[in-house]
């Protein structure tokens, strides 16, 4: 019976609406996305020539048409995180990558946010770190916001640690930052009270340092 | 973790920053990286072609060769770059998954080939991609099935009886390769015959007969001669019997044998009869005894045995059977959809002939197969409708796991086809090593009296030096000191069975096996070769003095290389002459070297005289003259 069907629709060739969508999902994927030019790029982030070369081969080997979606994203960002489920900090990850918000990372956005997070200055990093933690770019960070970031980190730890997650770790764990952080008590965390109050920690800018030479 | 991902990893420690305003604790110190940041580009040369990729992409993988150190080892210094003695067109594929992440399969290489530069270059070929995995295990799977023929071939057919299975091994073997030997295979044609035989009595039994005097119906010829129906049939059971006994008697496994199909047939044939022997002789049973004998008809299957034919096609049922399974599955599904149709199609007709649904059963498979008997027809025109429909879908039910079945026989009967063909080729090839392999003894035995022959005749040593090959002369030299080492030496095949078989038979000169060593002492020969005496102890050879019979070789000792024509034209006088030779055992190497001496003369030289290079091996002569007369002997002593 398909069959019959099958052969009546291919006969009168008929496009309908939906092959039109078909379509145009092909021609999108199809795509290839290239970057401005090397020196551009040179001058906007902080890497030299060579590294920068490397890093498109590394990218373009794994996403030949020269953008990243979230799904691909949240794949490669899981094969680190076996024992986990890493697909939620993957998604706040890629949110603070895609600068621009359309749901794709191309090469710029990548490099960008490599050179900030390897190569820049101190409250560049710090500025960054906020707006991953500020999921709706509101300019503040609330409790539910802060709260989904821990628990997708602790997410990433899986079930099997040591010691033994017990209670509601995640939630201690955001009190105990909101009491850091929040210096006026008012239940957000603007930029800079998070910038001051990084500043003052002296384990965190400690172990900046050691992220120096990541790349 | 998939190697491309390695090149995310700087990415996922940079983010790695985004946890620090949560940390708690101090983030431990990043590993120190020593190795140069900067990539280079890496050249290999894969038998003359250049191939030059990234350091990074190699070191996608570090698990296989090219990623790992382990490639420094083809470094070549002179040209800086890794040299690879391989297959250059596979290597192109193996380069290509360390540039993409997939391994394809070339579909027109060698899958043994294939398997074997995935080995080499340290990569599983599990990670071959979806796209070709199909293809690769088809013929991983085809190569194996191959392979196991092979092997499963050589052993249960040519393979040689080893030299001490018990008797009932050897029955067994006998039954199962009726070819070893000529009583298994009478055995197999005599029950063959029988099996036959039976078969036909069972079948004439039944063809009716002129009727005795005073009866007017026709009789089946089974009554009417009863007495030599029966005695026939006894006959045969008895042989069955007798057959199936031994067979159980000489299966190394019992419980295995009385498991497997063929046995079972075997007591299915013969249980009929016996049954019938102890079954009382009231008309009850005697129905029940009638089924019985239609059990005989299963003798025909003994031919099995007999025929690969049958065989190919009872394997190939069973590997079918899943096709088998379908078409009988989806044959009921529609018999019962068509059955209930008609029945309720012809309900309303009068003297309609489907009576029931289960009635209708016989319309609907005689029609879907379409044999069309007419026995039922249906008469309304709804009936004749689905009746149409039915013996249409009847068709393509029957024709869709056809092809399937055809295509499985065809391979398995090819199969067979290529196992025999393989076997004769298979002859054929071992008949060529055997040669090379004697050919390549004869030039070792060759070379040891080369080498004795040493200061003697320099210009013949430099010529058959000349033809020898470095790697011959290193592997003499090697065979040379495992000689040394074990204190046996090398012979070949025909003189070390003549000596097992003169093992009894001792030499001219009494032996003593004292080891004490005289230099040239003619009567004392022995002592200048004690390793000889040891062996010839090994040997168990008894040191009699019997002269030897015609025959039998004489195991001698080289010692020494004359020039001198000896004419050993019998044994006696080779001893005799042996008396006379300077024997220098002092000054050179005892390579010994087992030689054989055809029997005297009376043979003429050309029979005894093996078809080979070196007629008689260990026997040096110069002129390689194939009379019997040496013109150059080692002889050490006797």
């Amino acid at each position: 019976m398909g069959a019959v069907v099958g052969t009546l629709t291919m006969q009168t060739k008929q496009r309908r609406p939906s092959r039109d969508k078909t379509d145009d999902e092909l021609e999108m994927t199809m795509v290839c996305h290239r970057p401005e030019g090397l020196e551009q790029l040179e001058a906007q982030t902080n890497f030299t020539k060579q590294e920068l070369q490397i890093l498109y081969r590394g990218f373009k080997n794994e996403c030949p048409s020269g953008v990243v979606n979230e799904e691909t994203f949240k794949h490669i960002y899981a094969q680190f995180f076996p024992h986990g489920d890493a697909s939620m900090y993957a998604h706040y990850l890629f949110n603070a990558f895609d600068t621009a918000n359309n749901g794709s990372i191309k090469f710029k956005d990548f490099v960008m946010g490599l050179s900030i997070l390897l190569r820049g200055t101190l409250r560049e990093k710090l500025e960054w770190t906020f707006h991953l933690y500020d999921i709706n770019r509101d300019g503040y960070i609330n409790r539910e916001e802060m709260t989904e970031i821990v628990r997708a980190i602790y997410d990433m730890m899986g079930k099997y640690t040591y010691p033994a997650l017990k209670g509601d770790v995640p939630q201690q764990h955001v009190d105990a930052f909101f009491q850091k952080m929040d210096k006026n008590k008012d239940g957000v965390v603007t930029l800079e009270e998070f910038i001051v109050a990084c500043q003052e920690d002296e384990t965190m800018m400690r172990s900046m340092q050691l992220f120096e030479n990541v790349m | 973790m998939a190697a491309g991902v390695a090149t995310w990893l700087p990415f996922a420690r940079a983010a790695a920053v985004g946890w620090l305003p949560l940390a708690k604790k101090t983030m431990p110190k990043p590993p120190v990286d020593n190795s140069s940041r900067s990539d280079e580009i890496l050249y290999l040369n894969v038998s003359g072609v250049r191939f030059q990729t990234w350091k990074n992409t190699l070191d996608r993988y570090p698990d296989t060769l090219l990623g790992s150190s382990e490639k420094e080892f083809f470094f070549n210094e002179d040209t800086e770059e890794y040299f690879f003695d391989r297959d250059h067109e596979m290597f192109r594929h193996i380069l290509n998954f360390y540039r993409t992440g997939k391994l394809h399969y070339p579909r027109h290489e060698c899958i043994q080939a294939f398997d074997e530069e995935l080995a080499f270059y340290g990569i599983v070929p599990e990670i071959i991609g979806d796209c070709c995995m199909e293809e690769y295990r088809d013929r991983k799977k085809e190569n194996q099935e191959r392979l196991a023929e092979d092997t499963e071939a050589n052993e249960s057919m040519d393979a040689p009886l080893p030299p001490d299975s018990t008797p009932r091994e050897r029955l067994w073997r006998a039954f199962e390769n009726p070819h070893t030997s000529t009583m298994a295979l009478v055995f197999y044609y005599v029950t063959g015959f029988f099996i036959a035989v039976s078969v036909i009595a069972n079948v004439v039994e039944t063809v009716p007969c002129r009727p005795p005097e005073g009866r007017v119906k026709d009789l089946p010829c089974g009554e009417k001669y009863q007495l030599a129906f029966f005695c026939m049939d006894t006959a045969c059971v008895l042989i069955f019997t007798f057959e199936y006994l031994m067979r159980l008697f000489a299966a190394p496994s019992r419980c295995k044998f009385m498991r497997s199909v063929m046995s079972v047939i075997d007591v299915v044939a013969i249980m009929p009869y016996y049954i019938g022997l102890v079954m009382p002789e009231n008309e009850d049973v005697s129905g029940a005894f009638v089924t019985l004998r239609v059990f005989r008809v299963f003798r025909i299957f003994k031919f099995s045995r007999h025929s690969q034919g049958l065989r190919i096609l009872g394997y190939t049922l069973k590997s079918c059977a899943s096709e088998l399974g379908f078409l009988l599955f989806s044959l009921t599904m529609a018999i019962i959809i068509f059955a209930t149709v008609m029945f309720y199609a012809e309900k309303g007709t009068k003297g309609s002939t489907f009576t029931s649904i289960p009635a209708s059963f016989w319309y609907t498979i005689v029609t879907m197969t379409t044999l069309g008997y007419g026995d039922m027809v249906p008469n309304t025109i709804a009936g004749k409708i689905f009746g149409s429909i039915c013996s249409l879908s009847g068709v393509l039910v029957i024709a869709l796991p056809v092809p399937v079945i055809v295509s499985n026989f065809s391979r398995i009967y090819h199969q067979n086809q290529r196992a025999d063909k393989r076997r004769a080729q298979q002859k054929v090839r071992l008949a060529r090593i055997r040669m090379a392999k004697k050919g390549t003894t004869n030039a070792f035995l060759q070379y040891k009296e080369d080498r004795g022959l040493g200061g003697r005749d320099s210009d013949s040593t430099a010529l058959c030096v000349k033809n020898r090959s470095a790697f011959e002369h290193q592997h003499h030299h090697l065979l040379h000191c495992l000689e040394k080492t074990t204190n046996h030496e090398f012979t070949d095949e025909m003189t070390y069975s003549e000596l097992c078989m003169t093992e009894s038979v001792g030499f001219r000169t009494s032996r003593s096996t004292s080891l004490s060593s005289q230099q040239g002492a003619q009567n004392n020969p022995t002592g200048c070769c004690p390793r000889r005496a040891r062996r010839r102890a090994a040997m168990r050879l008894a040191n009699s003095t019997a002269s030897v019979s015609r025959g039998s070789v004489q195991e001698l000792d080289t010692l020494h290389i004359k020039t001198t024509s000896i004419p050993p034209q019998t044994r006696s006088s080779l001893n005799a002459q042996a008396d006379n030779l300077k024997l220098n055992c002092g000054e050179q190497d005892f390579t010994a070297a087992i030689i054989s001496i055809p029997t005297p003369p009376a043979n003429t030289p050309d029979e005894s005289l093996p078809p080979s290079p070196a007629p008689i091996p260990g026997i040096l002569r110069n002129t390689r003259a194939t009379a019997f007369t040496h013109e150059t002997v080692k002889i050490s002593s006797l």
